[in-house]
């Protein structure tokens, strides 16, 4: 696929340039309907003269036409220069925020150095002596997915095997929909719900167990536990939908093979369909890794936003919400600081996609 | 008297409101290799099917009428199927091993059944993998994925995995038609070879001469019906029906 677009890029790079070629008093002309129309010669020296004997003789100075294209050629022509140039354009837009993201991440970086921002825990960007330590907070980014993952992937994998092997068809529609629904509510919603319902809930458990706990700073149920309930409840459509499709794309013989062991359901599930799943699984759950992380809407409403150790019953701080509440004050070092914040972020992200490519060769070689 | 293992009573089945069986009445013997030939649609891997209930897994059938096991009705109450199934064991067409080692493929089913004895699941594993004579090319390599094994050698280890659990007919589902021929061939042998060591042996072929070569016994199915039964010889050297007739003579099919 790589190849395929930088191949085709520089070919539509090299029409363009046939396109403007100038003529002969410099001038630069615009022959593109004219290519599309005529096979012209690039060279002047290939025999062909500008004569009435050549049939396809030229309405334009300083071009050579030898032969005439059909219609389906332009139409096809046409459609490779359209696609490649799409193609092109994703690729370029890739290429360029990276490259926007790695020129403004990294100055902060070379200011106050590496070991600094992430290693160090002290975070008062706007104090008297400002320190821009994000080790807290990139910890609490990993703790936070790690521990939706571990909550959200579960009850998702059963409810995927429960659509794709246990459910009668129609119940398994209706379920189906609500999934996607699910996958659709636009995220801050999910964090006005989790305000609403999770914070309160989450509080009256805080005041339960620390109950007359003196060191405790209470949260009000804007903590990580509370942004993890809800990253967990976010992750679960995405894995539920791509953990379902592999799981049905289980042979049926490989399912008979066991049942005609004498296996039961429960067994034939476990045993041999969730085996024979695994790629797809784990594609799903690096995926659900990737919305955890990236997530920052409903999380900034309900973790309540001081950067601290990541521990559940403490208000924390994400790579995504430092973004959204601080970007809109911050101004010099610390703008910059943020702008690391985010190159972090997209490191991050690069890797979960890394993962993910490395999963889904491993899965065609093992289709092959 | 003829020594049944397995005897079916006008059967009749329905996928919905096509008539996919009609009134079968089969006796299929002890020890021997019966094969079920026909042409495709005739309704043969679909009475395989019946005959360890694998068509309770699709929806929308309904059976009417009897088969028995050692003269006991499996579609009678009180059946346990997944002991039918441990009974009677199947094969299919596509080689299709599970996406784990050849020991644990073997193994599924003995332990499905909740042997976890480590000695006896390896000695029920070397030994059905001898079986199945696929022992010798993979008991360097029992620990590695069996999606490595070649066509062949993945069909026979799917026979040693349906051995594993002790079954005492085996049904095989057209179990050649995705093998080359060395392949065929080692597997045709094999069939034969199951016969001697008591199993009872039932094979779904569209290959007349493949069932002419590993049968002792054949079943010829059209439409639905089991139109004429007989030992092999008998029925390809002087069959008694004219479709029979024309269908060996390969006037169709």
């Amino acid at each position: 696929m790589k190849a395929y677009v930088v191949i085709n890029g520089y070919m539509f790079y090299k029409y363009l340039r046939i396109c403007t070629k100038r003529n002969g008093s410099g001038e630069k002309l615009w022959k593109g309907m004219l290519h599309m129309r005529y096979i012209i010669s690039e060279s002047y020296n290939n025999g062909y003269k500008n004569t009435k004997k050549n049939p396809y003789r030229s309405h334009y100075q300083g071009c050579h036409v030898i032969g005439r294209r059909s219609r389906a050629e332009i139409v096809e022509s046409v459609a490779e220069a359209v696609f490649t140039s799409c193609a092109f354009c994703s690729v370029l837009v890739v290429a360029s925020m990276t490259l926007y993201m790695v020129a403004n991440g990294l100055p902060a970086v070379f200011q106050v150095g590496l070991k600094e921002i992430l290693l160090s825990s002290i975070w008062e960007p706007v104090a008297k002596e400002p320190s821009f330590g994000i080790g807290y907070v990139v910890l609490t980014s990993v703790a936070g997915t790690a521990m939706a993952v571990i909550i959200g992937v579960p009850p998702a994998l059963l409810t995927a095997i429960f659509l794709a092997e246990v459910a009668p068809g129609k119940l398994a529609a209706v379920v189906r929909a609500a999934i996607e629904l699910l996958a659709g509510i636009p995220s801050v919603i999910y964090g006005m719900i989790g305000m609403l319902i999770l914070n309160p809930c989450i509080y009256r458990l805080e005041r339960f167990i620390f109950a007359g706990s003196s060191g405790h700073r209470f949260t009000g149920g804007a903590n990580l536990l509370s942004a993890v309930l809800v990253l967990a409840v976010m992750i679960m459509p995405t894995v539920i939908n791509i953990s379902e499709t592999a799981i049905r794309a289980v042979p049926g013989q490989l399912k008979a093979s066991s049942y005609a062991l004498g296996a039961s359901r429960v067994q034939t599930i476990f045993g041999v369909i969730l085996p024979a799943a695994k790629p797809g699984i784990a594609t799903a759950v690096v995926l659900g890794v990737g919305r955890a992380l990236g997530e920052a809407m409903a999380v900034s409403l309900v973790s309540g936003g001081v950067v601290n150790v990541p521990l559940p019953f403490h208000s924390v701080r994400l790579l995504t919400t430092a973004l959204v509440s601080e970007m809109g004050y911050a101004a010099g070092l610390h703008r910059q600081v943020l702008f690391t914040v985010g190159l972090v972020l997209f490191v991050f992200i690069v890797l979960v996609n890394l993962a993910l490519n490395r999963i889904l060769k491993e899965k065609e070689g093992q289709d092959g | 008297m003829e020594d049944i293992k397995i005897r079916t009573e006008r059967l009749n089945l329905y996928y919905g409101k096509n008539h996919a069986l009609k009134n079968v009445t089969v006796r299929i013997r002890r020890q021997a290799v019966t094969a079920l030939i026909g042409p495709s649609g005739c309704g043969k891997s679909t009475f395989l099917k019946t005959l360890n209930r694998m068509n309770d897994l699709s929806g929308n059938v309904r059976i009417a009428g009897e088969v028995y096991l050692d003269g006991k009705n499996i579609y009678g109450p009180g059946v346990d199927v997944s002991k039918l199934r441990q009974k009677v064991g199947m094969v299919f067409q596509e080689p299709n091993p599970f996406p784990m080692s050849i020991y644990d493929n073997v193994a599924y089913g003995p332990r499905v059944h909740g042997m976890k004895d480590r000695t006896a699941l390896d000695r029920i594993v070397e030994d059905s993998l001898k079986g199945a004579a696929i022992w010798d090319e993979v008991k360097e390599r029992l620990n590695k994925s069996a999606l490595g094994l070649s066509g062949g050698q993945k069909q026979r280890l799917c026979i040693a995995r349906a051995m594993a659990v002790g079954p005492e007919v085996l049904l095989m589902d057209e179990p050649t038609s995705a093998l080359d021929p060395v392949s065929t061939a080692k597997v045709e042998e094999l069939m034969k070879e199951l016969r001697k060591k008591n199993y009872t042996v039932v094979v779904v072929t569209h290959n007349m001469q493949q069932a002419a070569r590993v049968s002792d016994d054949t079943v010829f199915f059209l439409m639905g019906e089991a139109v004429e039964a007989g030992s092999t010889y008998n029925l390809f050297s002087g069959p008694k029906d004219k479709r029979t007739a024309d269908y060996i003579q390969g006037r169709f099919g």
